[in-house]
């Protein structure tokens, strides 16, 4: 208690003791984060060994193709574009304390309007308007679309859990009865919207096939970063999150803000579908549902809803995908192999901090 | 120690701590204290706010492990290693800040922490509490949900809870900071008829006189330390006054007569001026559980101290709340300077410069996680020069926030520290410092020097008359009548969510307000 004679001036001179003590924290929470991760890839590769698979030659593959190949580090890159979108809109809900759990339906109509616009604005306008305006417009859909929860859980206090969870049922529904009634191209014979052509779709990185979405994707995830951290609007968010009785004691409105919490969570799904269908698919097909979504919400958890930790496990999950498809090709794997990996490492994860914090408790006894 | 002789039969402590230690980051809690706690004895124990008392009791509680040293219970060092183990032990507590889970009923909260596979036994509950609360007098709501009840009824529950455990030690953080004078006196005589059972009781609390008309040997923490104890043998040769002023002495080092006695405020009537804040009617409907408000109407002008007294849990939450805009109310009417304001929201309330401090520090009044710097400015986010174009501005955050942490004394290891790991006492300060800067015309105080200790509860009831004083109106709850008296121009009494009466503060308001709080005509 030395500072109590002067407790400000305790202020500026614990800030170097606490410098080194947050460095040993970063490096604790990085242990506690790795850490896991290996012991779940030992314990995924005892489950190959299981079903006699060599889980060597399947980590093997998945690092060959997700990673160190050219041209599997371009597919990892690209895909990387429309997750990294839906980890910007669920980091924007999870820290207001939202659990908008309908990021497929919202991601998928957002996908089938895009796709059904694009080729038509293409053509009435110039290409980087067109492309703006479906952006707007797959963003616009997927607000309307969240618009049900949002006012049930405002208005009337009802769980989003549930409500975004059903919504997402019903909007990959009506996605596909919308390309295969509404939006089908006539010239083709499975049922699909029409492709936009590869010369107007998002422009490619330089020389590789990367999407310059990925540059989207970053620019918005770094921002919804930034607003959450340093802006009054992202503080407001967070107080609602971290305790909803005060957000009201302080005047702040609760329910406009729930609505505009949701609006932006699924906006941004929404251009994550849009920016997979202008960047890189062209078109959707019926029954496309390659639900992003769920996978997205382990790495937030996991990055603990910072937007650059984001980043790098956005990335990890794309190596995981990109290179898990492939493997699974090749070993005879089924390809959600990949989820059931990530779910290892989140119950690994879970039995770590519980340790962690045990331990930590019976050191001092 | 020859001298104690009323439960000779066992001599040892039925706890012991041994130079405890416990550091916080920057900050010593503790610093190697020795305690003794023995059957048949009320322990006191006293310091300023952030002394280190609560923590000394987390982790008699099993909360919180000390750093070195040693806790010893019957005889035998003995780790105590969760809340759990406590309980085990015999050890139960009732917490500064209350621990009940607020969407479960009373009932429901009493009996958890049973053995998972046995069913609740409800009704023998029942017969017991029916025991407990007929010798404490005091009523519980059984099948209330706890969210429902006033902190001070929730402060009653948790007292139960720890008396329908049989616990051998009670511990008792801060318990009488919601009870009436009634109730304070009604728990002292309970906590004597528990002793002379045997049972042990560490009694934490921030006025004197309660330490020294309910306790047998009297701990002084000051700045973690162990500055003096008066055993049982000296306690009693002694009378009440001059423990008093041995304790004075040990906290603050300096001799004062009765510090709590305050002159009466000088008059400051003004009784031309047109009332700052007029009520008229203003009735919320009640809930099963809660009052709700019938028809209240007061005005204050400015310069003036309104009163409310009565038992906590009669309606001054929500009056406060309706007041403050947090509650809706059923019909009546609210004027600011002249102005209706009782359609506006919370926030533009505020912007008119109406201020409520809330009684529920924890639960409404901060975010438990964010620094404290960010704590101040709660209710201004957005605002200007804290925030600007809605990005928010490190420095000019930080700077006003230091000055604010100086001038109100709030002890804190840093601005970034999370705010909940503050001492009870310092979140307050934290919470008065935040409602009494700049822009106020009315301010709402809902037991505004709850938790804090003596020095700070007279440097927060100046500051609250010299806000009167530049031409505020002030509400001012209280169940603390003497702080009532201390203060107020006028008291109103509140029963069961209706003004059964206001009084002048005059020589005679003691027995008139305390005529009208059992319901008797002043
Ligand atoms: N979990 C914690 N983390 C960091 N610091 C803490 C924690 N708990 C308490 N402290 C610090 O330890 C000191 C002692 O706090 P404690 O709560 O024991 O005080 P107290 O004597 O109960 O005061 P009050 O009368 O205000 O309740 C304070 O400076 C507080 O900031
Ligand atoms: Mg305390």
């Amino acid at each position: 208690m030395s500072i109590d004679t002067a407790p400000t001036v305790g202020a500026t001179a614990l800030d170097a003791t606490s410098g080194a003590t947050t460095r040993r924290d970063i490096l604790h929470r990085l242990l506690m984060t790795l850490g896991p991760i290996l012991i779940a890839l030992v314990i995924a590769g005892c489950i190959l060994l299981a079903v006699g698979v060599d889980p060597l030659a399947y980590y093997g593959f998945v690092l060959e193709k997700g990673l160190f190949s050219p041209l599997g580090i371009q597919q990892t890159l690209t895909r990387m574009a429309p997750l990294l979108f839906l980890a910007a809109g669920l980091i924007v809900a999870f820290r207001a304390g939202m659990w908008n759990l309908g990021g497929d339906g919202q991601f998928l109509l957002g996908a089938v309007t895009a796709a059904a616009s694009a080729p038509v604005f293409v053509q009435i306008m110039p290409a980087w308007l067109a492309l703006v305006c479906s952006f707007l417009i797959a963003m616009v859909v997927a607000m309307i679309w969240s618009l049900v929860p949002a006012l049930l859980r405002a208005y009337q206090g009802v769980n989003e859990i549930i409500t975004t969870l059903m919504m997402t049922f019903l909007g990959t529904s009506l996605a596909n009865v919308l390309v295969k009634l509404a939006f089908r191209d006539p010239n083709t014979t499975v049922p699909q919207t029409r492709t936009l052509p590869v010369e107007d779709r998002l422009p490619r990185l330089f020389e590789t096939t990367i999407t310059s979405g990925l540059l989207l994707g970053l620019a918005a995830i770094v921002i919804v970063h930034l607003v959450m951290t340093r802006t009054a609007f992202g503080l407001k968010l967070r107080i609602v999150g971290a305790n909803p009785r005060a957000a009201i004691h302080s005047g702040l409105g609760v329910p406009g803000l729930t609505v505009a919490v949701f609006a932006i969570s699924a906006g941004l799904a929404g251009l994550a579908g849009a920016v997979d269908i202008i960047g890189v698919q062209g078109n959707v097909r019926a029954d496309w549902n390659p639900a992003y979504g769920l996978a997205v919400i382990p790495a937030v958890f996991l990055a603990r809803m910072n937007g650059f930790a984001a980043i790098g496990f956005v990335f990890l999950l794309s190596v995981l995908s990109i290179g898990g498809e492939s493997a699974a090709r090749r070993l005879g794997v089924p390809n959600h192999f990949t989820l059931v990996l990530v779910s290892i490492v989140l119950i690994v994860l879970a039995l770590a901090e519980y340790f962690d914090h045990r331990y930590n408790q019976s050191r001092r006894a | 120690m020859s001298g104690f002789s009323s439960s000779s039969v066992d001599r040892r402590d039925i706890v012991a701590l041994e130079g405890v230690t416990k550091r916080f980051p920057g900050i010593v809690a503790n610093d190697s204290v020795d305690l003794s706690i023995r059957p048949g004895e009320v322990h006191v124990l006293l310091g300023e706010n952030g002394a280190g008392k609560s923590t000394l009791i987390g982790m008699l509680s099993g909360l919180q492990q000390p750093d070195e040293g040693r806790i010893l219970v019957d005889g035998k060092p003995t780790p105590i290693t969760s809340p759990r183990h406590a309980l085990a032990l015999g050890i139960g507590t009732v917490f500064q800040h209350m621990m009940l889970v607020p969407t479960l009923t009373v009932a429901e909260n009493l009996l958890l922490g049973g053995p998972w596979w046995r069913r609740p036994r409800t009704g023998e509950l029942a017969a017991r509490v029916a025991e407990i609360t007929s010798t404490l007098g005091i009523t519980v709501k059984l099948h209330a949900k706890v969210s429902e009840l006033s902190l001070g009824e929730q402060q009653q529950v948790e007292i139960l809870r720890a008396m329908v455990r049989n616990s051998r030690l009670l511990i008792l953080d801060e318990s009488t900071s919601m009870l009436t004078p009634k109730g304070i006196d009604e728990l002292g005589a309970l906590m004597r008829r528990l002793v002379e059972q045997g049972l042990a009781i560490v009694f934490i609390t921030h006025k004197l006189k309660e330490a020294a008309a309910f306790g047998d040997r009297i701990s002084v923490l000051k700045l973690g330390r162990k500055v003096g104890e008066i055993p049982p043998e000296r306690f009693r040769a002694l009378g009440e006054q001059e423990i008093v002023s041995e304790i004075v002495e040990l906290m603050f080092g300096k001799q004062k007569d009765d510090p709590e006695a305050v002159e009466r405020p000088v008059r400051t009537a003004r009784a031309g001026t047109a009332p700052l804040l007029q009520v008229a009617d203003l009735t919320v409907a009640a809930t099963d559980n809660a009052p709700g408000l019938s028809s209240i109407s007061f005005d204050i002008r400015p310069g003036e101290i309104l009163g409310i007294a009565g038992i906590d849990g009669n309606g001054q939450k929500q009056l406060a709340e309706a007041l403050a805009g947090q509650r809706t109310a059923t019909s009546g009417s609210v004027r600011l300077d002249g102005a209706a304001i009782e359609t506006l929201s919370v926030g533009e309330r505020r912007r008119r410069g109406l201020r409520y401090l809330t009684d529920d520090r924890l639960g409404e009044g901060t975010v438990g996680t964010f620094p404290v710097s960010i704590n101040f400015f709660l209710k201004q986010v957005g605002a200007a020069p804290f925030w600007r174009n809605g990005v928010e501005q490190r420095a000019e955050i930080d700077k006003r926030a230091a000055q604010l942490v100086r001038e109100y004394d709030v002890r804190t290891p840093s601005l970034k520290t999370p705010v909940a790991r503050l001492s009870g006492g310092n979140i307050q300060k934290v919470l008065l410092a935040r409602e009494l800067a700049e822009g106020a015309k009315v301010v709402i105080f809902n037991k505004p020097t709850y938790g804090l200790d003596l020095a700070n509860t007279l440097a927060s009831r100046q500051r609250i008359r010299d806000t009167a004083a530049r031409g505020l109106a002030v509400l001012l709850i209280s169940t603390d009548l003497e702080e009532l008296l201390g203060m107020c121009d006028r008291i109103a009494v509140i029963a069961n969510g209706a003004l059964v009466g206001t009084v002048e503060n005059a020589d005679d308001a003691r027995t008139k307000v305390g005529r009208l709080m059992i319901g008797l005509a002043a």
